[in-house]
């Protein structure tokens, strides 16, 4: 498979990463030869073979339901570019 | 280097017990050789010279106190990918800018729980991707190692080339490092240290910034095969957590170094050849069986028929799960923030001058591999491969086979800017020896063996079973027994 300058704008765009369009052309080069390479998994008979899901089989790890952690607001926010009153500030998403 | 620099962990721990140094001259002398060298190699981002100094004086009172813990005073350096509390945590990334965190990572609070001085955050490959220090934001790494009478520039291996290259010169006594596909061993072999990449789930993944969660794991980068054994043992723990950390008790690594190998059975897999590799390699892993041979081990040929097919394997399902971790970065939490005409265009401003080339391209081939009509033709098929490379391993194990043996790296270390401009898979065929361990979960070393003709460093690596990092350190000495200690000669 291989994917043409207008696929890797799209997915740059599921991404959002903006591309121009001599970033998309370099890009789709780039992708091919990656995507080109894959290929020669097509050689491996995987027939019957169940997918990994866990590298180490480990039972998944579960805790009581408790609140163990909070009061926090603080300094959830400390990092943030844009806040106010402990809220994260965005653009306008809604009219 | 100076007198105390020039010591390892080992003996840092037997100075401080007899008083013939405090933590803190120890941990000035190191401030010392950084400032002189940094601006030569840039292995660290961030030297945290006050608060090393801090750590080291609290140290010496404990000292003191008779109260010394396991790395009591020993000066470290981190890896950025680390978040530290209160202290630069960037992933090598111009998109987390001015990101402190306000907790600590687990790995880093073992640590310090231990006794151990931080020095400052290390270089490495941005999000950990790369291998050879060069998509870093903070620029590249440079190796202490040169090519014998030569004065360019090599890369120290990547990600965690500062790491690497810090150890080597000798500005810190050990480093913290990560591994998603060989990051902790390629550049250990680059360099001439030794690194651990341990069974994913023996060290916490909390607080490390995510790459790929299925195959991160952290590890140390040390001077000596003991060095790394007594890092791991602070650095590895029980976690609630990260819910893949294994319930598993932190034996006593040290204890395995020395041990005996006679009657160990080492196993030699024939499908770790590549095209192209210098006869050095070839040699070097025939110096290694011979040495394990004398040692009193018993060689026995073997096949991991599904090799091949791991890296190719790891370019689907590790940009996949990092196209998900890098979701996080969206300008509204943390970081860089450029400003758009809307919400969507503010996302895309941002990631696009936040990423580098290697992470957008990476970003983009698991977006890819992930969306409608692709996922099964890509990742499911990645992930089924995955369960083949596992089974090579545990049909080996299976038949009794303690050990496997492997270069580290098809190459010694190259020049910047020689490798991957064209071609992206250039680069990634560095990590073909040591991406198999990954792809299982299993534990795998790095030690130097030998240095090439014009005198630059070679690795032999070691694979183990699951959570039997003590069978790797003691066959590990072996190496280091054999091949000696290697440090570049100072041009810095």
């Amino acid at each position: 498979m291989s994917v043409d300058k207008d696929i890797v704008k799209h997915v740059a765009h599921l991404a959002r990463i903006k591309v121009s369009d001599a970033e998309a052309e370099a890009l789709r080069g780039e992708l091919n030869t990656i995507l080109g390479w894959v290929e020669q998994l097509n050689e491996v008979d995987v027939d019957g073979v169940e997918p990994m899901t866990s590298v180490i089989p480990v039972a998944m790890k579960k805790r009581a339901d408790d609140v163990t952690d909070g009061g926090k607001a603080a300094d959830i926010v400390s990092n943030a570019p844009a806040t106010e009153d402990h809220y994260f500030l965005v653009p306008k998403v809604v009219e | 280097m100076n007198d105390l620099t020039g010591l390892t962990i080992a003996a840092i721990r037997e100075g401080l017990a007899k008083r013939d140094f405090s933590a803190l001259e120890l941990t000035d002398a190191y401030l010392e050789v950084i400032d002189a060298a940094n601006p030569l190699l840039n292995a660290y981002i961030v030297v945290t010279a006050e608060k090393a100094r801090d750590m080291a004086r609290a140290s010496d009172q404990r000292i003191a106190a008779g109260e010394a813990r396991a790395l009591e005073g020993v000066p470290l350096g981190i890896k950025d990918l680390f978040c530290t509390k209160g202290v630069h945590s960037q992933a090598g990334s111009h998109i987390l800018d001015g990101f402190q965190p306000t907790y600590e990572s687990t790995i880093t609070q073992n640590l310090w729980d231990d006794g151990a001085v931080m020095l400052g955050k290390l270089n490495m490959d941005e999000f950990a991707m790369g291998s050879s220090n060069e998509t870093s934001y903070y620029g590249p790494v440079v190796n202490p190692w040169r090519k014998r009478g030569g004065n360019a520039d090599l890369v120290p291996g990547g990600s965690s080339g500062g790491s690497a290259s810090a150890v080597a010169a000798m500005l810190c006594a050990g480093a913290t490092a990560t591994d998603t596909g060989g990051s902790i061993r390629q550049p250990a072999a680059f360099t001439g240290t030794v690194g651990i990449k341990p069974t994913y789930g023996r060290c916490s993944r909390w607080g490390i910034v995510a790459f790929a969660s299925s195959l991160d794991q952290a590890g140390p980068i040390a001077r000596t095969v003991r060095d790394a054994a007594i890092l791991l043992q602070s650095m590895a723990s029980v976690d609630p957590k990260d819910t893949t950390s294994a319930d598993i008790e932190v034996p006593d690594y040290e204890m395995a170094v020395g041990e005996s190998v006679r009657g160990m059975k080492i196993g030699v897999p024939k499908e770790y050849r590549m095209d192209g590799m210098p006869d050095e390699i070839e040699t070097l892993w025939r110096q290694g069986i011979e040495w394990y041979r004398a040692a009193g081990a018993e060689i026995v040929d073997i096949s991991l028929p599904h090799t091949k097919y791991a890296l190719p394997a790891y370019y689907i399902v590790g940009p996949a799960e990092a196209s998900s971790n890098l979701a996080r970065y969206d300008g509204v939490r943390y970081g860089l923030r450029v400003a758009g005409d809307d919400i969507i265009d503010m996302y895309e401003k941002t990631r696009a001058a936040g990423f580098g080339k290697e992470v957008k391209r990476r970003v983009l081939i698991g977006t890819y591999v992930l969306s409608a009509g692709y996922y099964d033709a890509y990742y499911v098929k990645a992930q089924k491969v995955r369960t083949l490379i596992k089974r090579d391993f545990e049909e080996v194990f299976d038949s009794g086979i303690d050990a496997i043996l492997t270069p580290a790296t098809p190459s010694a270390a190259f020049g910047i800017g020689e490798k991957g401009g064209a071609d992206p898979v250039e680069m990634y065929l560095n990590d073909i020896f040591t991406v198999t361990a990954n792809m299982s979960g299993l534990p795998g070393i790095a030690v130097p063996a030998g240095q090439d003709a014009d005198g630059l460093p070679m690795a032999l690596q070691l694979i183990g079973r699951p959570f039997d990092e003590a069978t790797l350190f003691r066959a590990g000495q072996v190496i280091e027994d054999a091949a000696g200690f290697f440090s570049p000669p100072r041009w810095w």
